[in-house]
């Protein structure tokens, strides 16, 4: 645990891209993520966003600085330690919600629970089944993944995201394949973790409204956070 | 690894398709392999029984032959450093000596043999050249003199006894056991008596109590068995006149040093199976490799359908993999899930190759094969060593698990952010 509420800190964060010449992306990236605390990135494309998110997952090892992780430093890390990290303190939202076709609703929900192994299957299925009454999904828990509409598979990414009890989640643009709707529905439901559930969010976004009622929107320029 | 090994059952289940058509490759080879082996070593132990079974490890007899050396070469040998030195000598034409074809002081030597541990059993043998007179005719045969009962413990003479029984043989007294087309030649059955000439002119009347047939036209023909006391009778030779004594080792491969080792200490000539049936060993040898190379070269390319299939997976299952990652799969992980697929599909293959290679072992076993060649033998042989099913799971784990191993690395490479901001 960190003593200083921050559930992740980064310190002075570059990478570049060497190929076919070396490009900065990311030049001395700093911020904070307190405890509970719903934050948005934004920034024109090609800012380095979406790359500092993937480097913040933990997925991407390839940067300078220093990344803190709930008080532990991921310098040096090795990749099942990390798997781990991601494993038990990352819940992750992607634009092009990302289930496993091969698997049914449920389990999907249920994968990274098992593979924690903190508690037991048949616990972890119950708490699956609550994770997705809660987003209103449990009709379909039995369903084939790819059975379910665009904002539905939302939902179920969401519920998977929260199934290990996360510190942090991470979206990288999780509104941008949905319609206005179903955007409205996922902010509110991000909304409801953060206050409700006390748990931090760090989410990349292009979608300024979507910013503009997060806590705190870091505004990214050229590989630098500008605001 | 139960997670893991349940994620790899759902991959699978996924492309059933092509899983199935990777473990019958796994299965036709694994069949392929235990059937061809059992049936190449069974045929091979019935043609090396053929010969083996009857031959003796060692055999001592004494051969008929010039002497070696000749009296005036020693005379010219002590003349050495003399002033009679060593010259060359023109004696031409040497014959045999003119002896016995026994073995001398054979009874000491079989005490010898019997009481050295490395032998198995020691029979005596009296080969003697007689003629059977049927009619006008006279029929040139060979009576092996033999101790009935060693050689049905030792050499399974009873196998190759078609008709009668060897105890009356062993008991009875005159008795023969005439070989097939001996027989045939003579007309003679069971119950009836031929008449035999030896070559000293003795004559006597047996009775034919067997028929005896060995598998090979020519050797029926002329060869015959008697009690060797029988023998020693028709001869007016006394009990320890023997011909031939037979080793049986405990251990074969013993044989060509005992042999070497037999004839000097008992001045005889000793020939070993080895030397006497060399081209056996040799082609058992031969089929042999071609089955087990066969079997590998088809084991080897199911293990390649396995790679194939597994790497058309891998790339369709990207997104699974990258997602797996993300939620906190590690690349060992992964490999994992991909090396276990790639198990489940040899081990499910290699099982019903197994049962399928028993099936076709047992429907070969069944079919009929009769020739006159060999009495013994109804249906094909087959061997059914347990070895030959242990190599071929063996191989089949190592195929699959290598064959596996390639696309499962590259799957544990698989970089998460890649995939996922690519999309």
């Amino acid at each position: 645990m960190s003593t200083s509420g921050n559930i992740l800190e980064v310190r002075n964060v570059s990478k570049s891209f060497h190929d076919p010449v070396t490009v900065p992306v990311l030049k001395g990236v700093s911020l904070d993520v307190k405890r509970g605390e719903f934050v948005s990135i934004t920034g024109k494309s090609g800012c380095g966003k979406s790359t500092l998110l993937y480097i913040l997952s933990t997925m991407d090892t390839d940067y300078e600085g220093d990344l803190v992780i709930d008080g532990e430093s991921t310098q040096g890390l090795t990749g099942a330690r990390l798997a781990e990290i991601r494993n038990e303190k990352i819940g992750f939202v992607f634009q092009f919600h990302y289930l496993l076709t091969e698997f049914s609703v449920l389990k999907n929900v249920m994968l990274p629970g098992l593979k924690l192994g903190r508690s037991s299957a048949p616990e972890v299925e119950a708490r699956a089944m609550e994770l997705l009454r809660d987003l209103d999904m449990q009709d379909h828990a039995l369903k084939g993944a790819n059975q379910l509409s665009g904002g539905q598979k939302q939902r179920v990414a969401i519920a998977r995201a929260l199934i290990n009890d996360p510190a942090i989640i991470m979206g990288d643009e999780p509104t941008g394949n949905l319609d206005s709707k179903n955007s409205a529905v996922v902010f509110d439901i991000f909304r409801k973790i953060a206050s409700e559930h006390k748990r931090s969010l760090l989410v990349v976004t292009h979608d300024n409204d979507f910013a503009g009622r997060t806590d705190r929107n870091i505004l990214m320029d050229d590989g630098r956070v500008v605001g | 690894m139960r997670l893991l090994l349940s994620i790899s059952l759902t991959l699978l289940r996924a492309k059933l398709k092509q899983s199935i058509v990777a473990a019958v490759g796994v299965t036709f080879s694994i069949t392929m392999f235990v059937t061809l082996l059992g049936f190449m070593n069974g045929l091979n132990d019935m043609l090396d029984g053929l010969i083996l079974n009857r031959t003796p490890h060692v055999r001592l007899y004494n051969e008929l032959k010039a002497s070696p050396k000749q009296p005036i070469e020693s005379w010219y040998e002590q003349g050495v450093g003399t002033d009679f030195p060593p010259t060359h000598h023109f004696v031409r034409s040497v014959k045999p000596k003119d002896e016995l074809p026994r073995l001398r002081n054979g009874s000491a030597i079989m005490k010898a043999l019997e009481n050295d541990p490395r032998v198995l059993a020691v029979s005596p043998r009296l080969v003697a050249q007689v003629f059977f007179n049927v009619g006008t005719v006279d029929l040139n045969g060979q009576v092996n003199g033999i101790d009935v009962l060693q050689e049905v413990q030792y050499y399974q003479f009873s196998d190759y006894l078609v008709e009668g029984d060897p105890q009356d043989l062993a008991s009875g007294n005159n008795t023969i056991v005439l070989g097939k087309g001996l027989a045939d030649m003579m007309e003679a059955g069971i119950g009836e008596t031929v008449q035999v000439t030896t070559a000293s002119g003795e004559r006597s009347m047996l009775r034919v109590v067997g028929i005896y047939q060995s598998g090979i036209a020519d050797y029926d023909k002329v060869q015959c068995y008697a009690n060797i006391k029988n023998v020693q009778k028709l001869m007016s030779r006394p009990s320890s006149y023997y011909t031939d004594i037979n080793v049986k080792m405990h251990d074969l491969l013993e044989a060509p040093a005992a042999a070497k080792e037999f004839a000097g200490r008992f001045g005889v000539d000793a020939l070993d199976i080895q030397t006497a049936n060399a081209q056996f060993e040799t082609g058992s040898d031969v089929r042999s490799i071609i089955s087990y190379a066969v079997g590998i070269v088809l084991l080897i390319v199911a293990g390649f359908g396995i790679y194939n299939i597994l790497n058309m997976m891998i790339y369709e299952k990207l997104d699974a993999i990258a997602i797996l990652k993300a939620t906190g799969f590690s690349g060992g992980d992964v490999r994992r899930i991909f090396l276990l697929l790639s198990m489940i599909i040899g081990v499910c293959g290699g099982i019903a190759g197994l049962l399928f290679g028993f099936a076709l072992q047992n429907l070969i076993d069944n079919v009929p094969f009769v020739t006159a060649a060999l009495p013994t033998v109804t249906t094909f042989p087959i061997d059914y060593n347990p070895k030959y099913y242990i190599i071929a799971v063996t191989f089949a784990l190592l195929t699959t698990w290598v064959s596996g191993w390639f696309p499962a690395r590259k799957a544990s490479k698989v970089d998460p952010v890649e995939i996922i901001r690519g999309k």
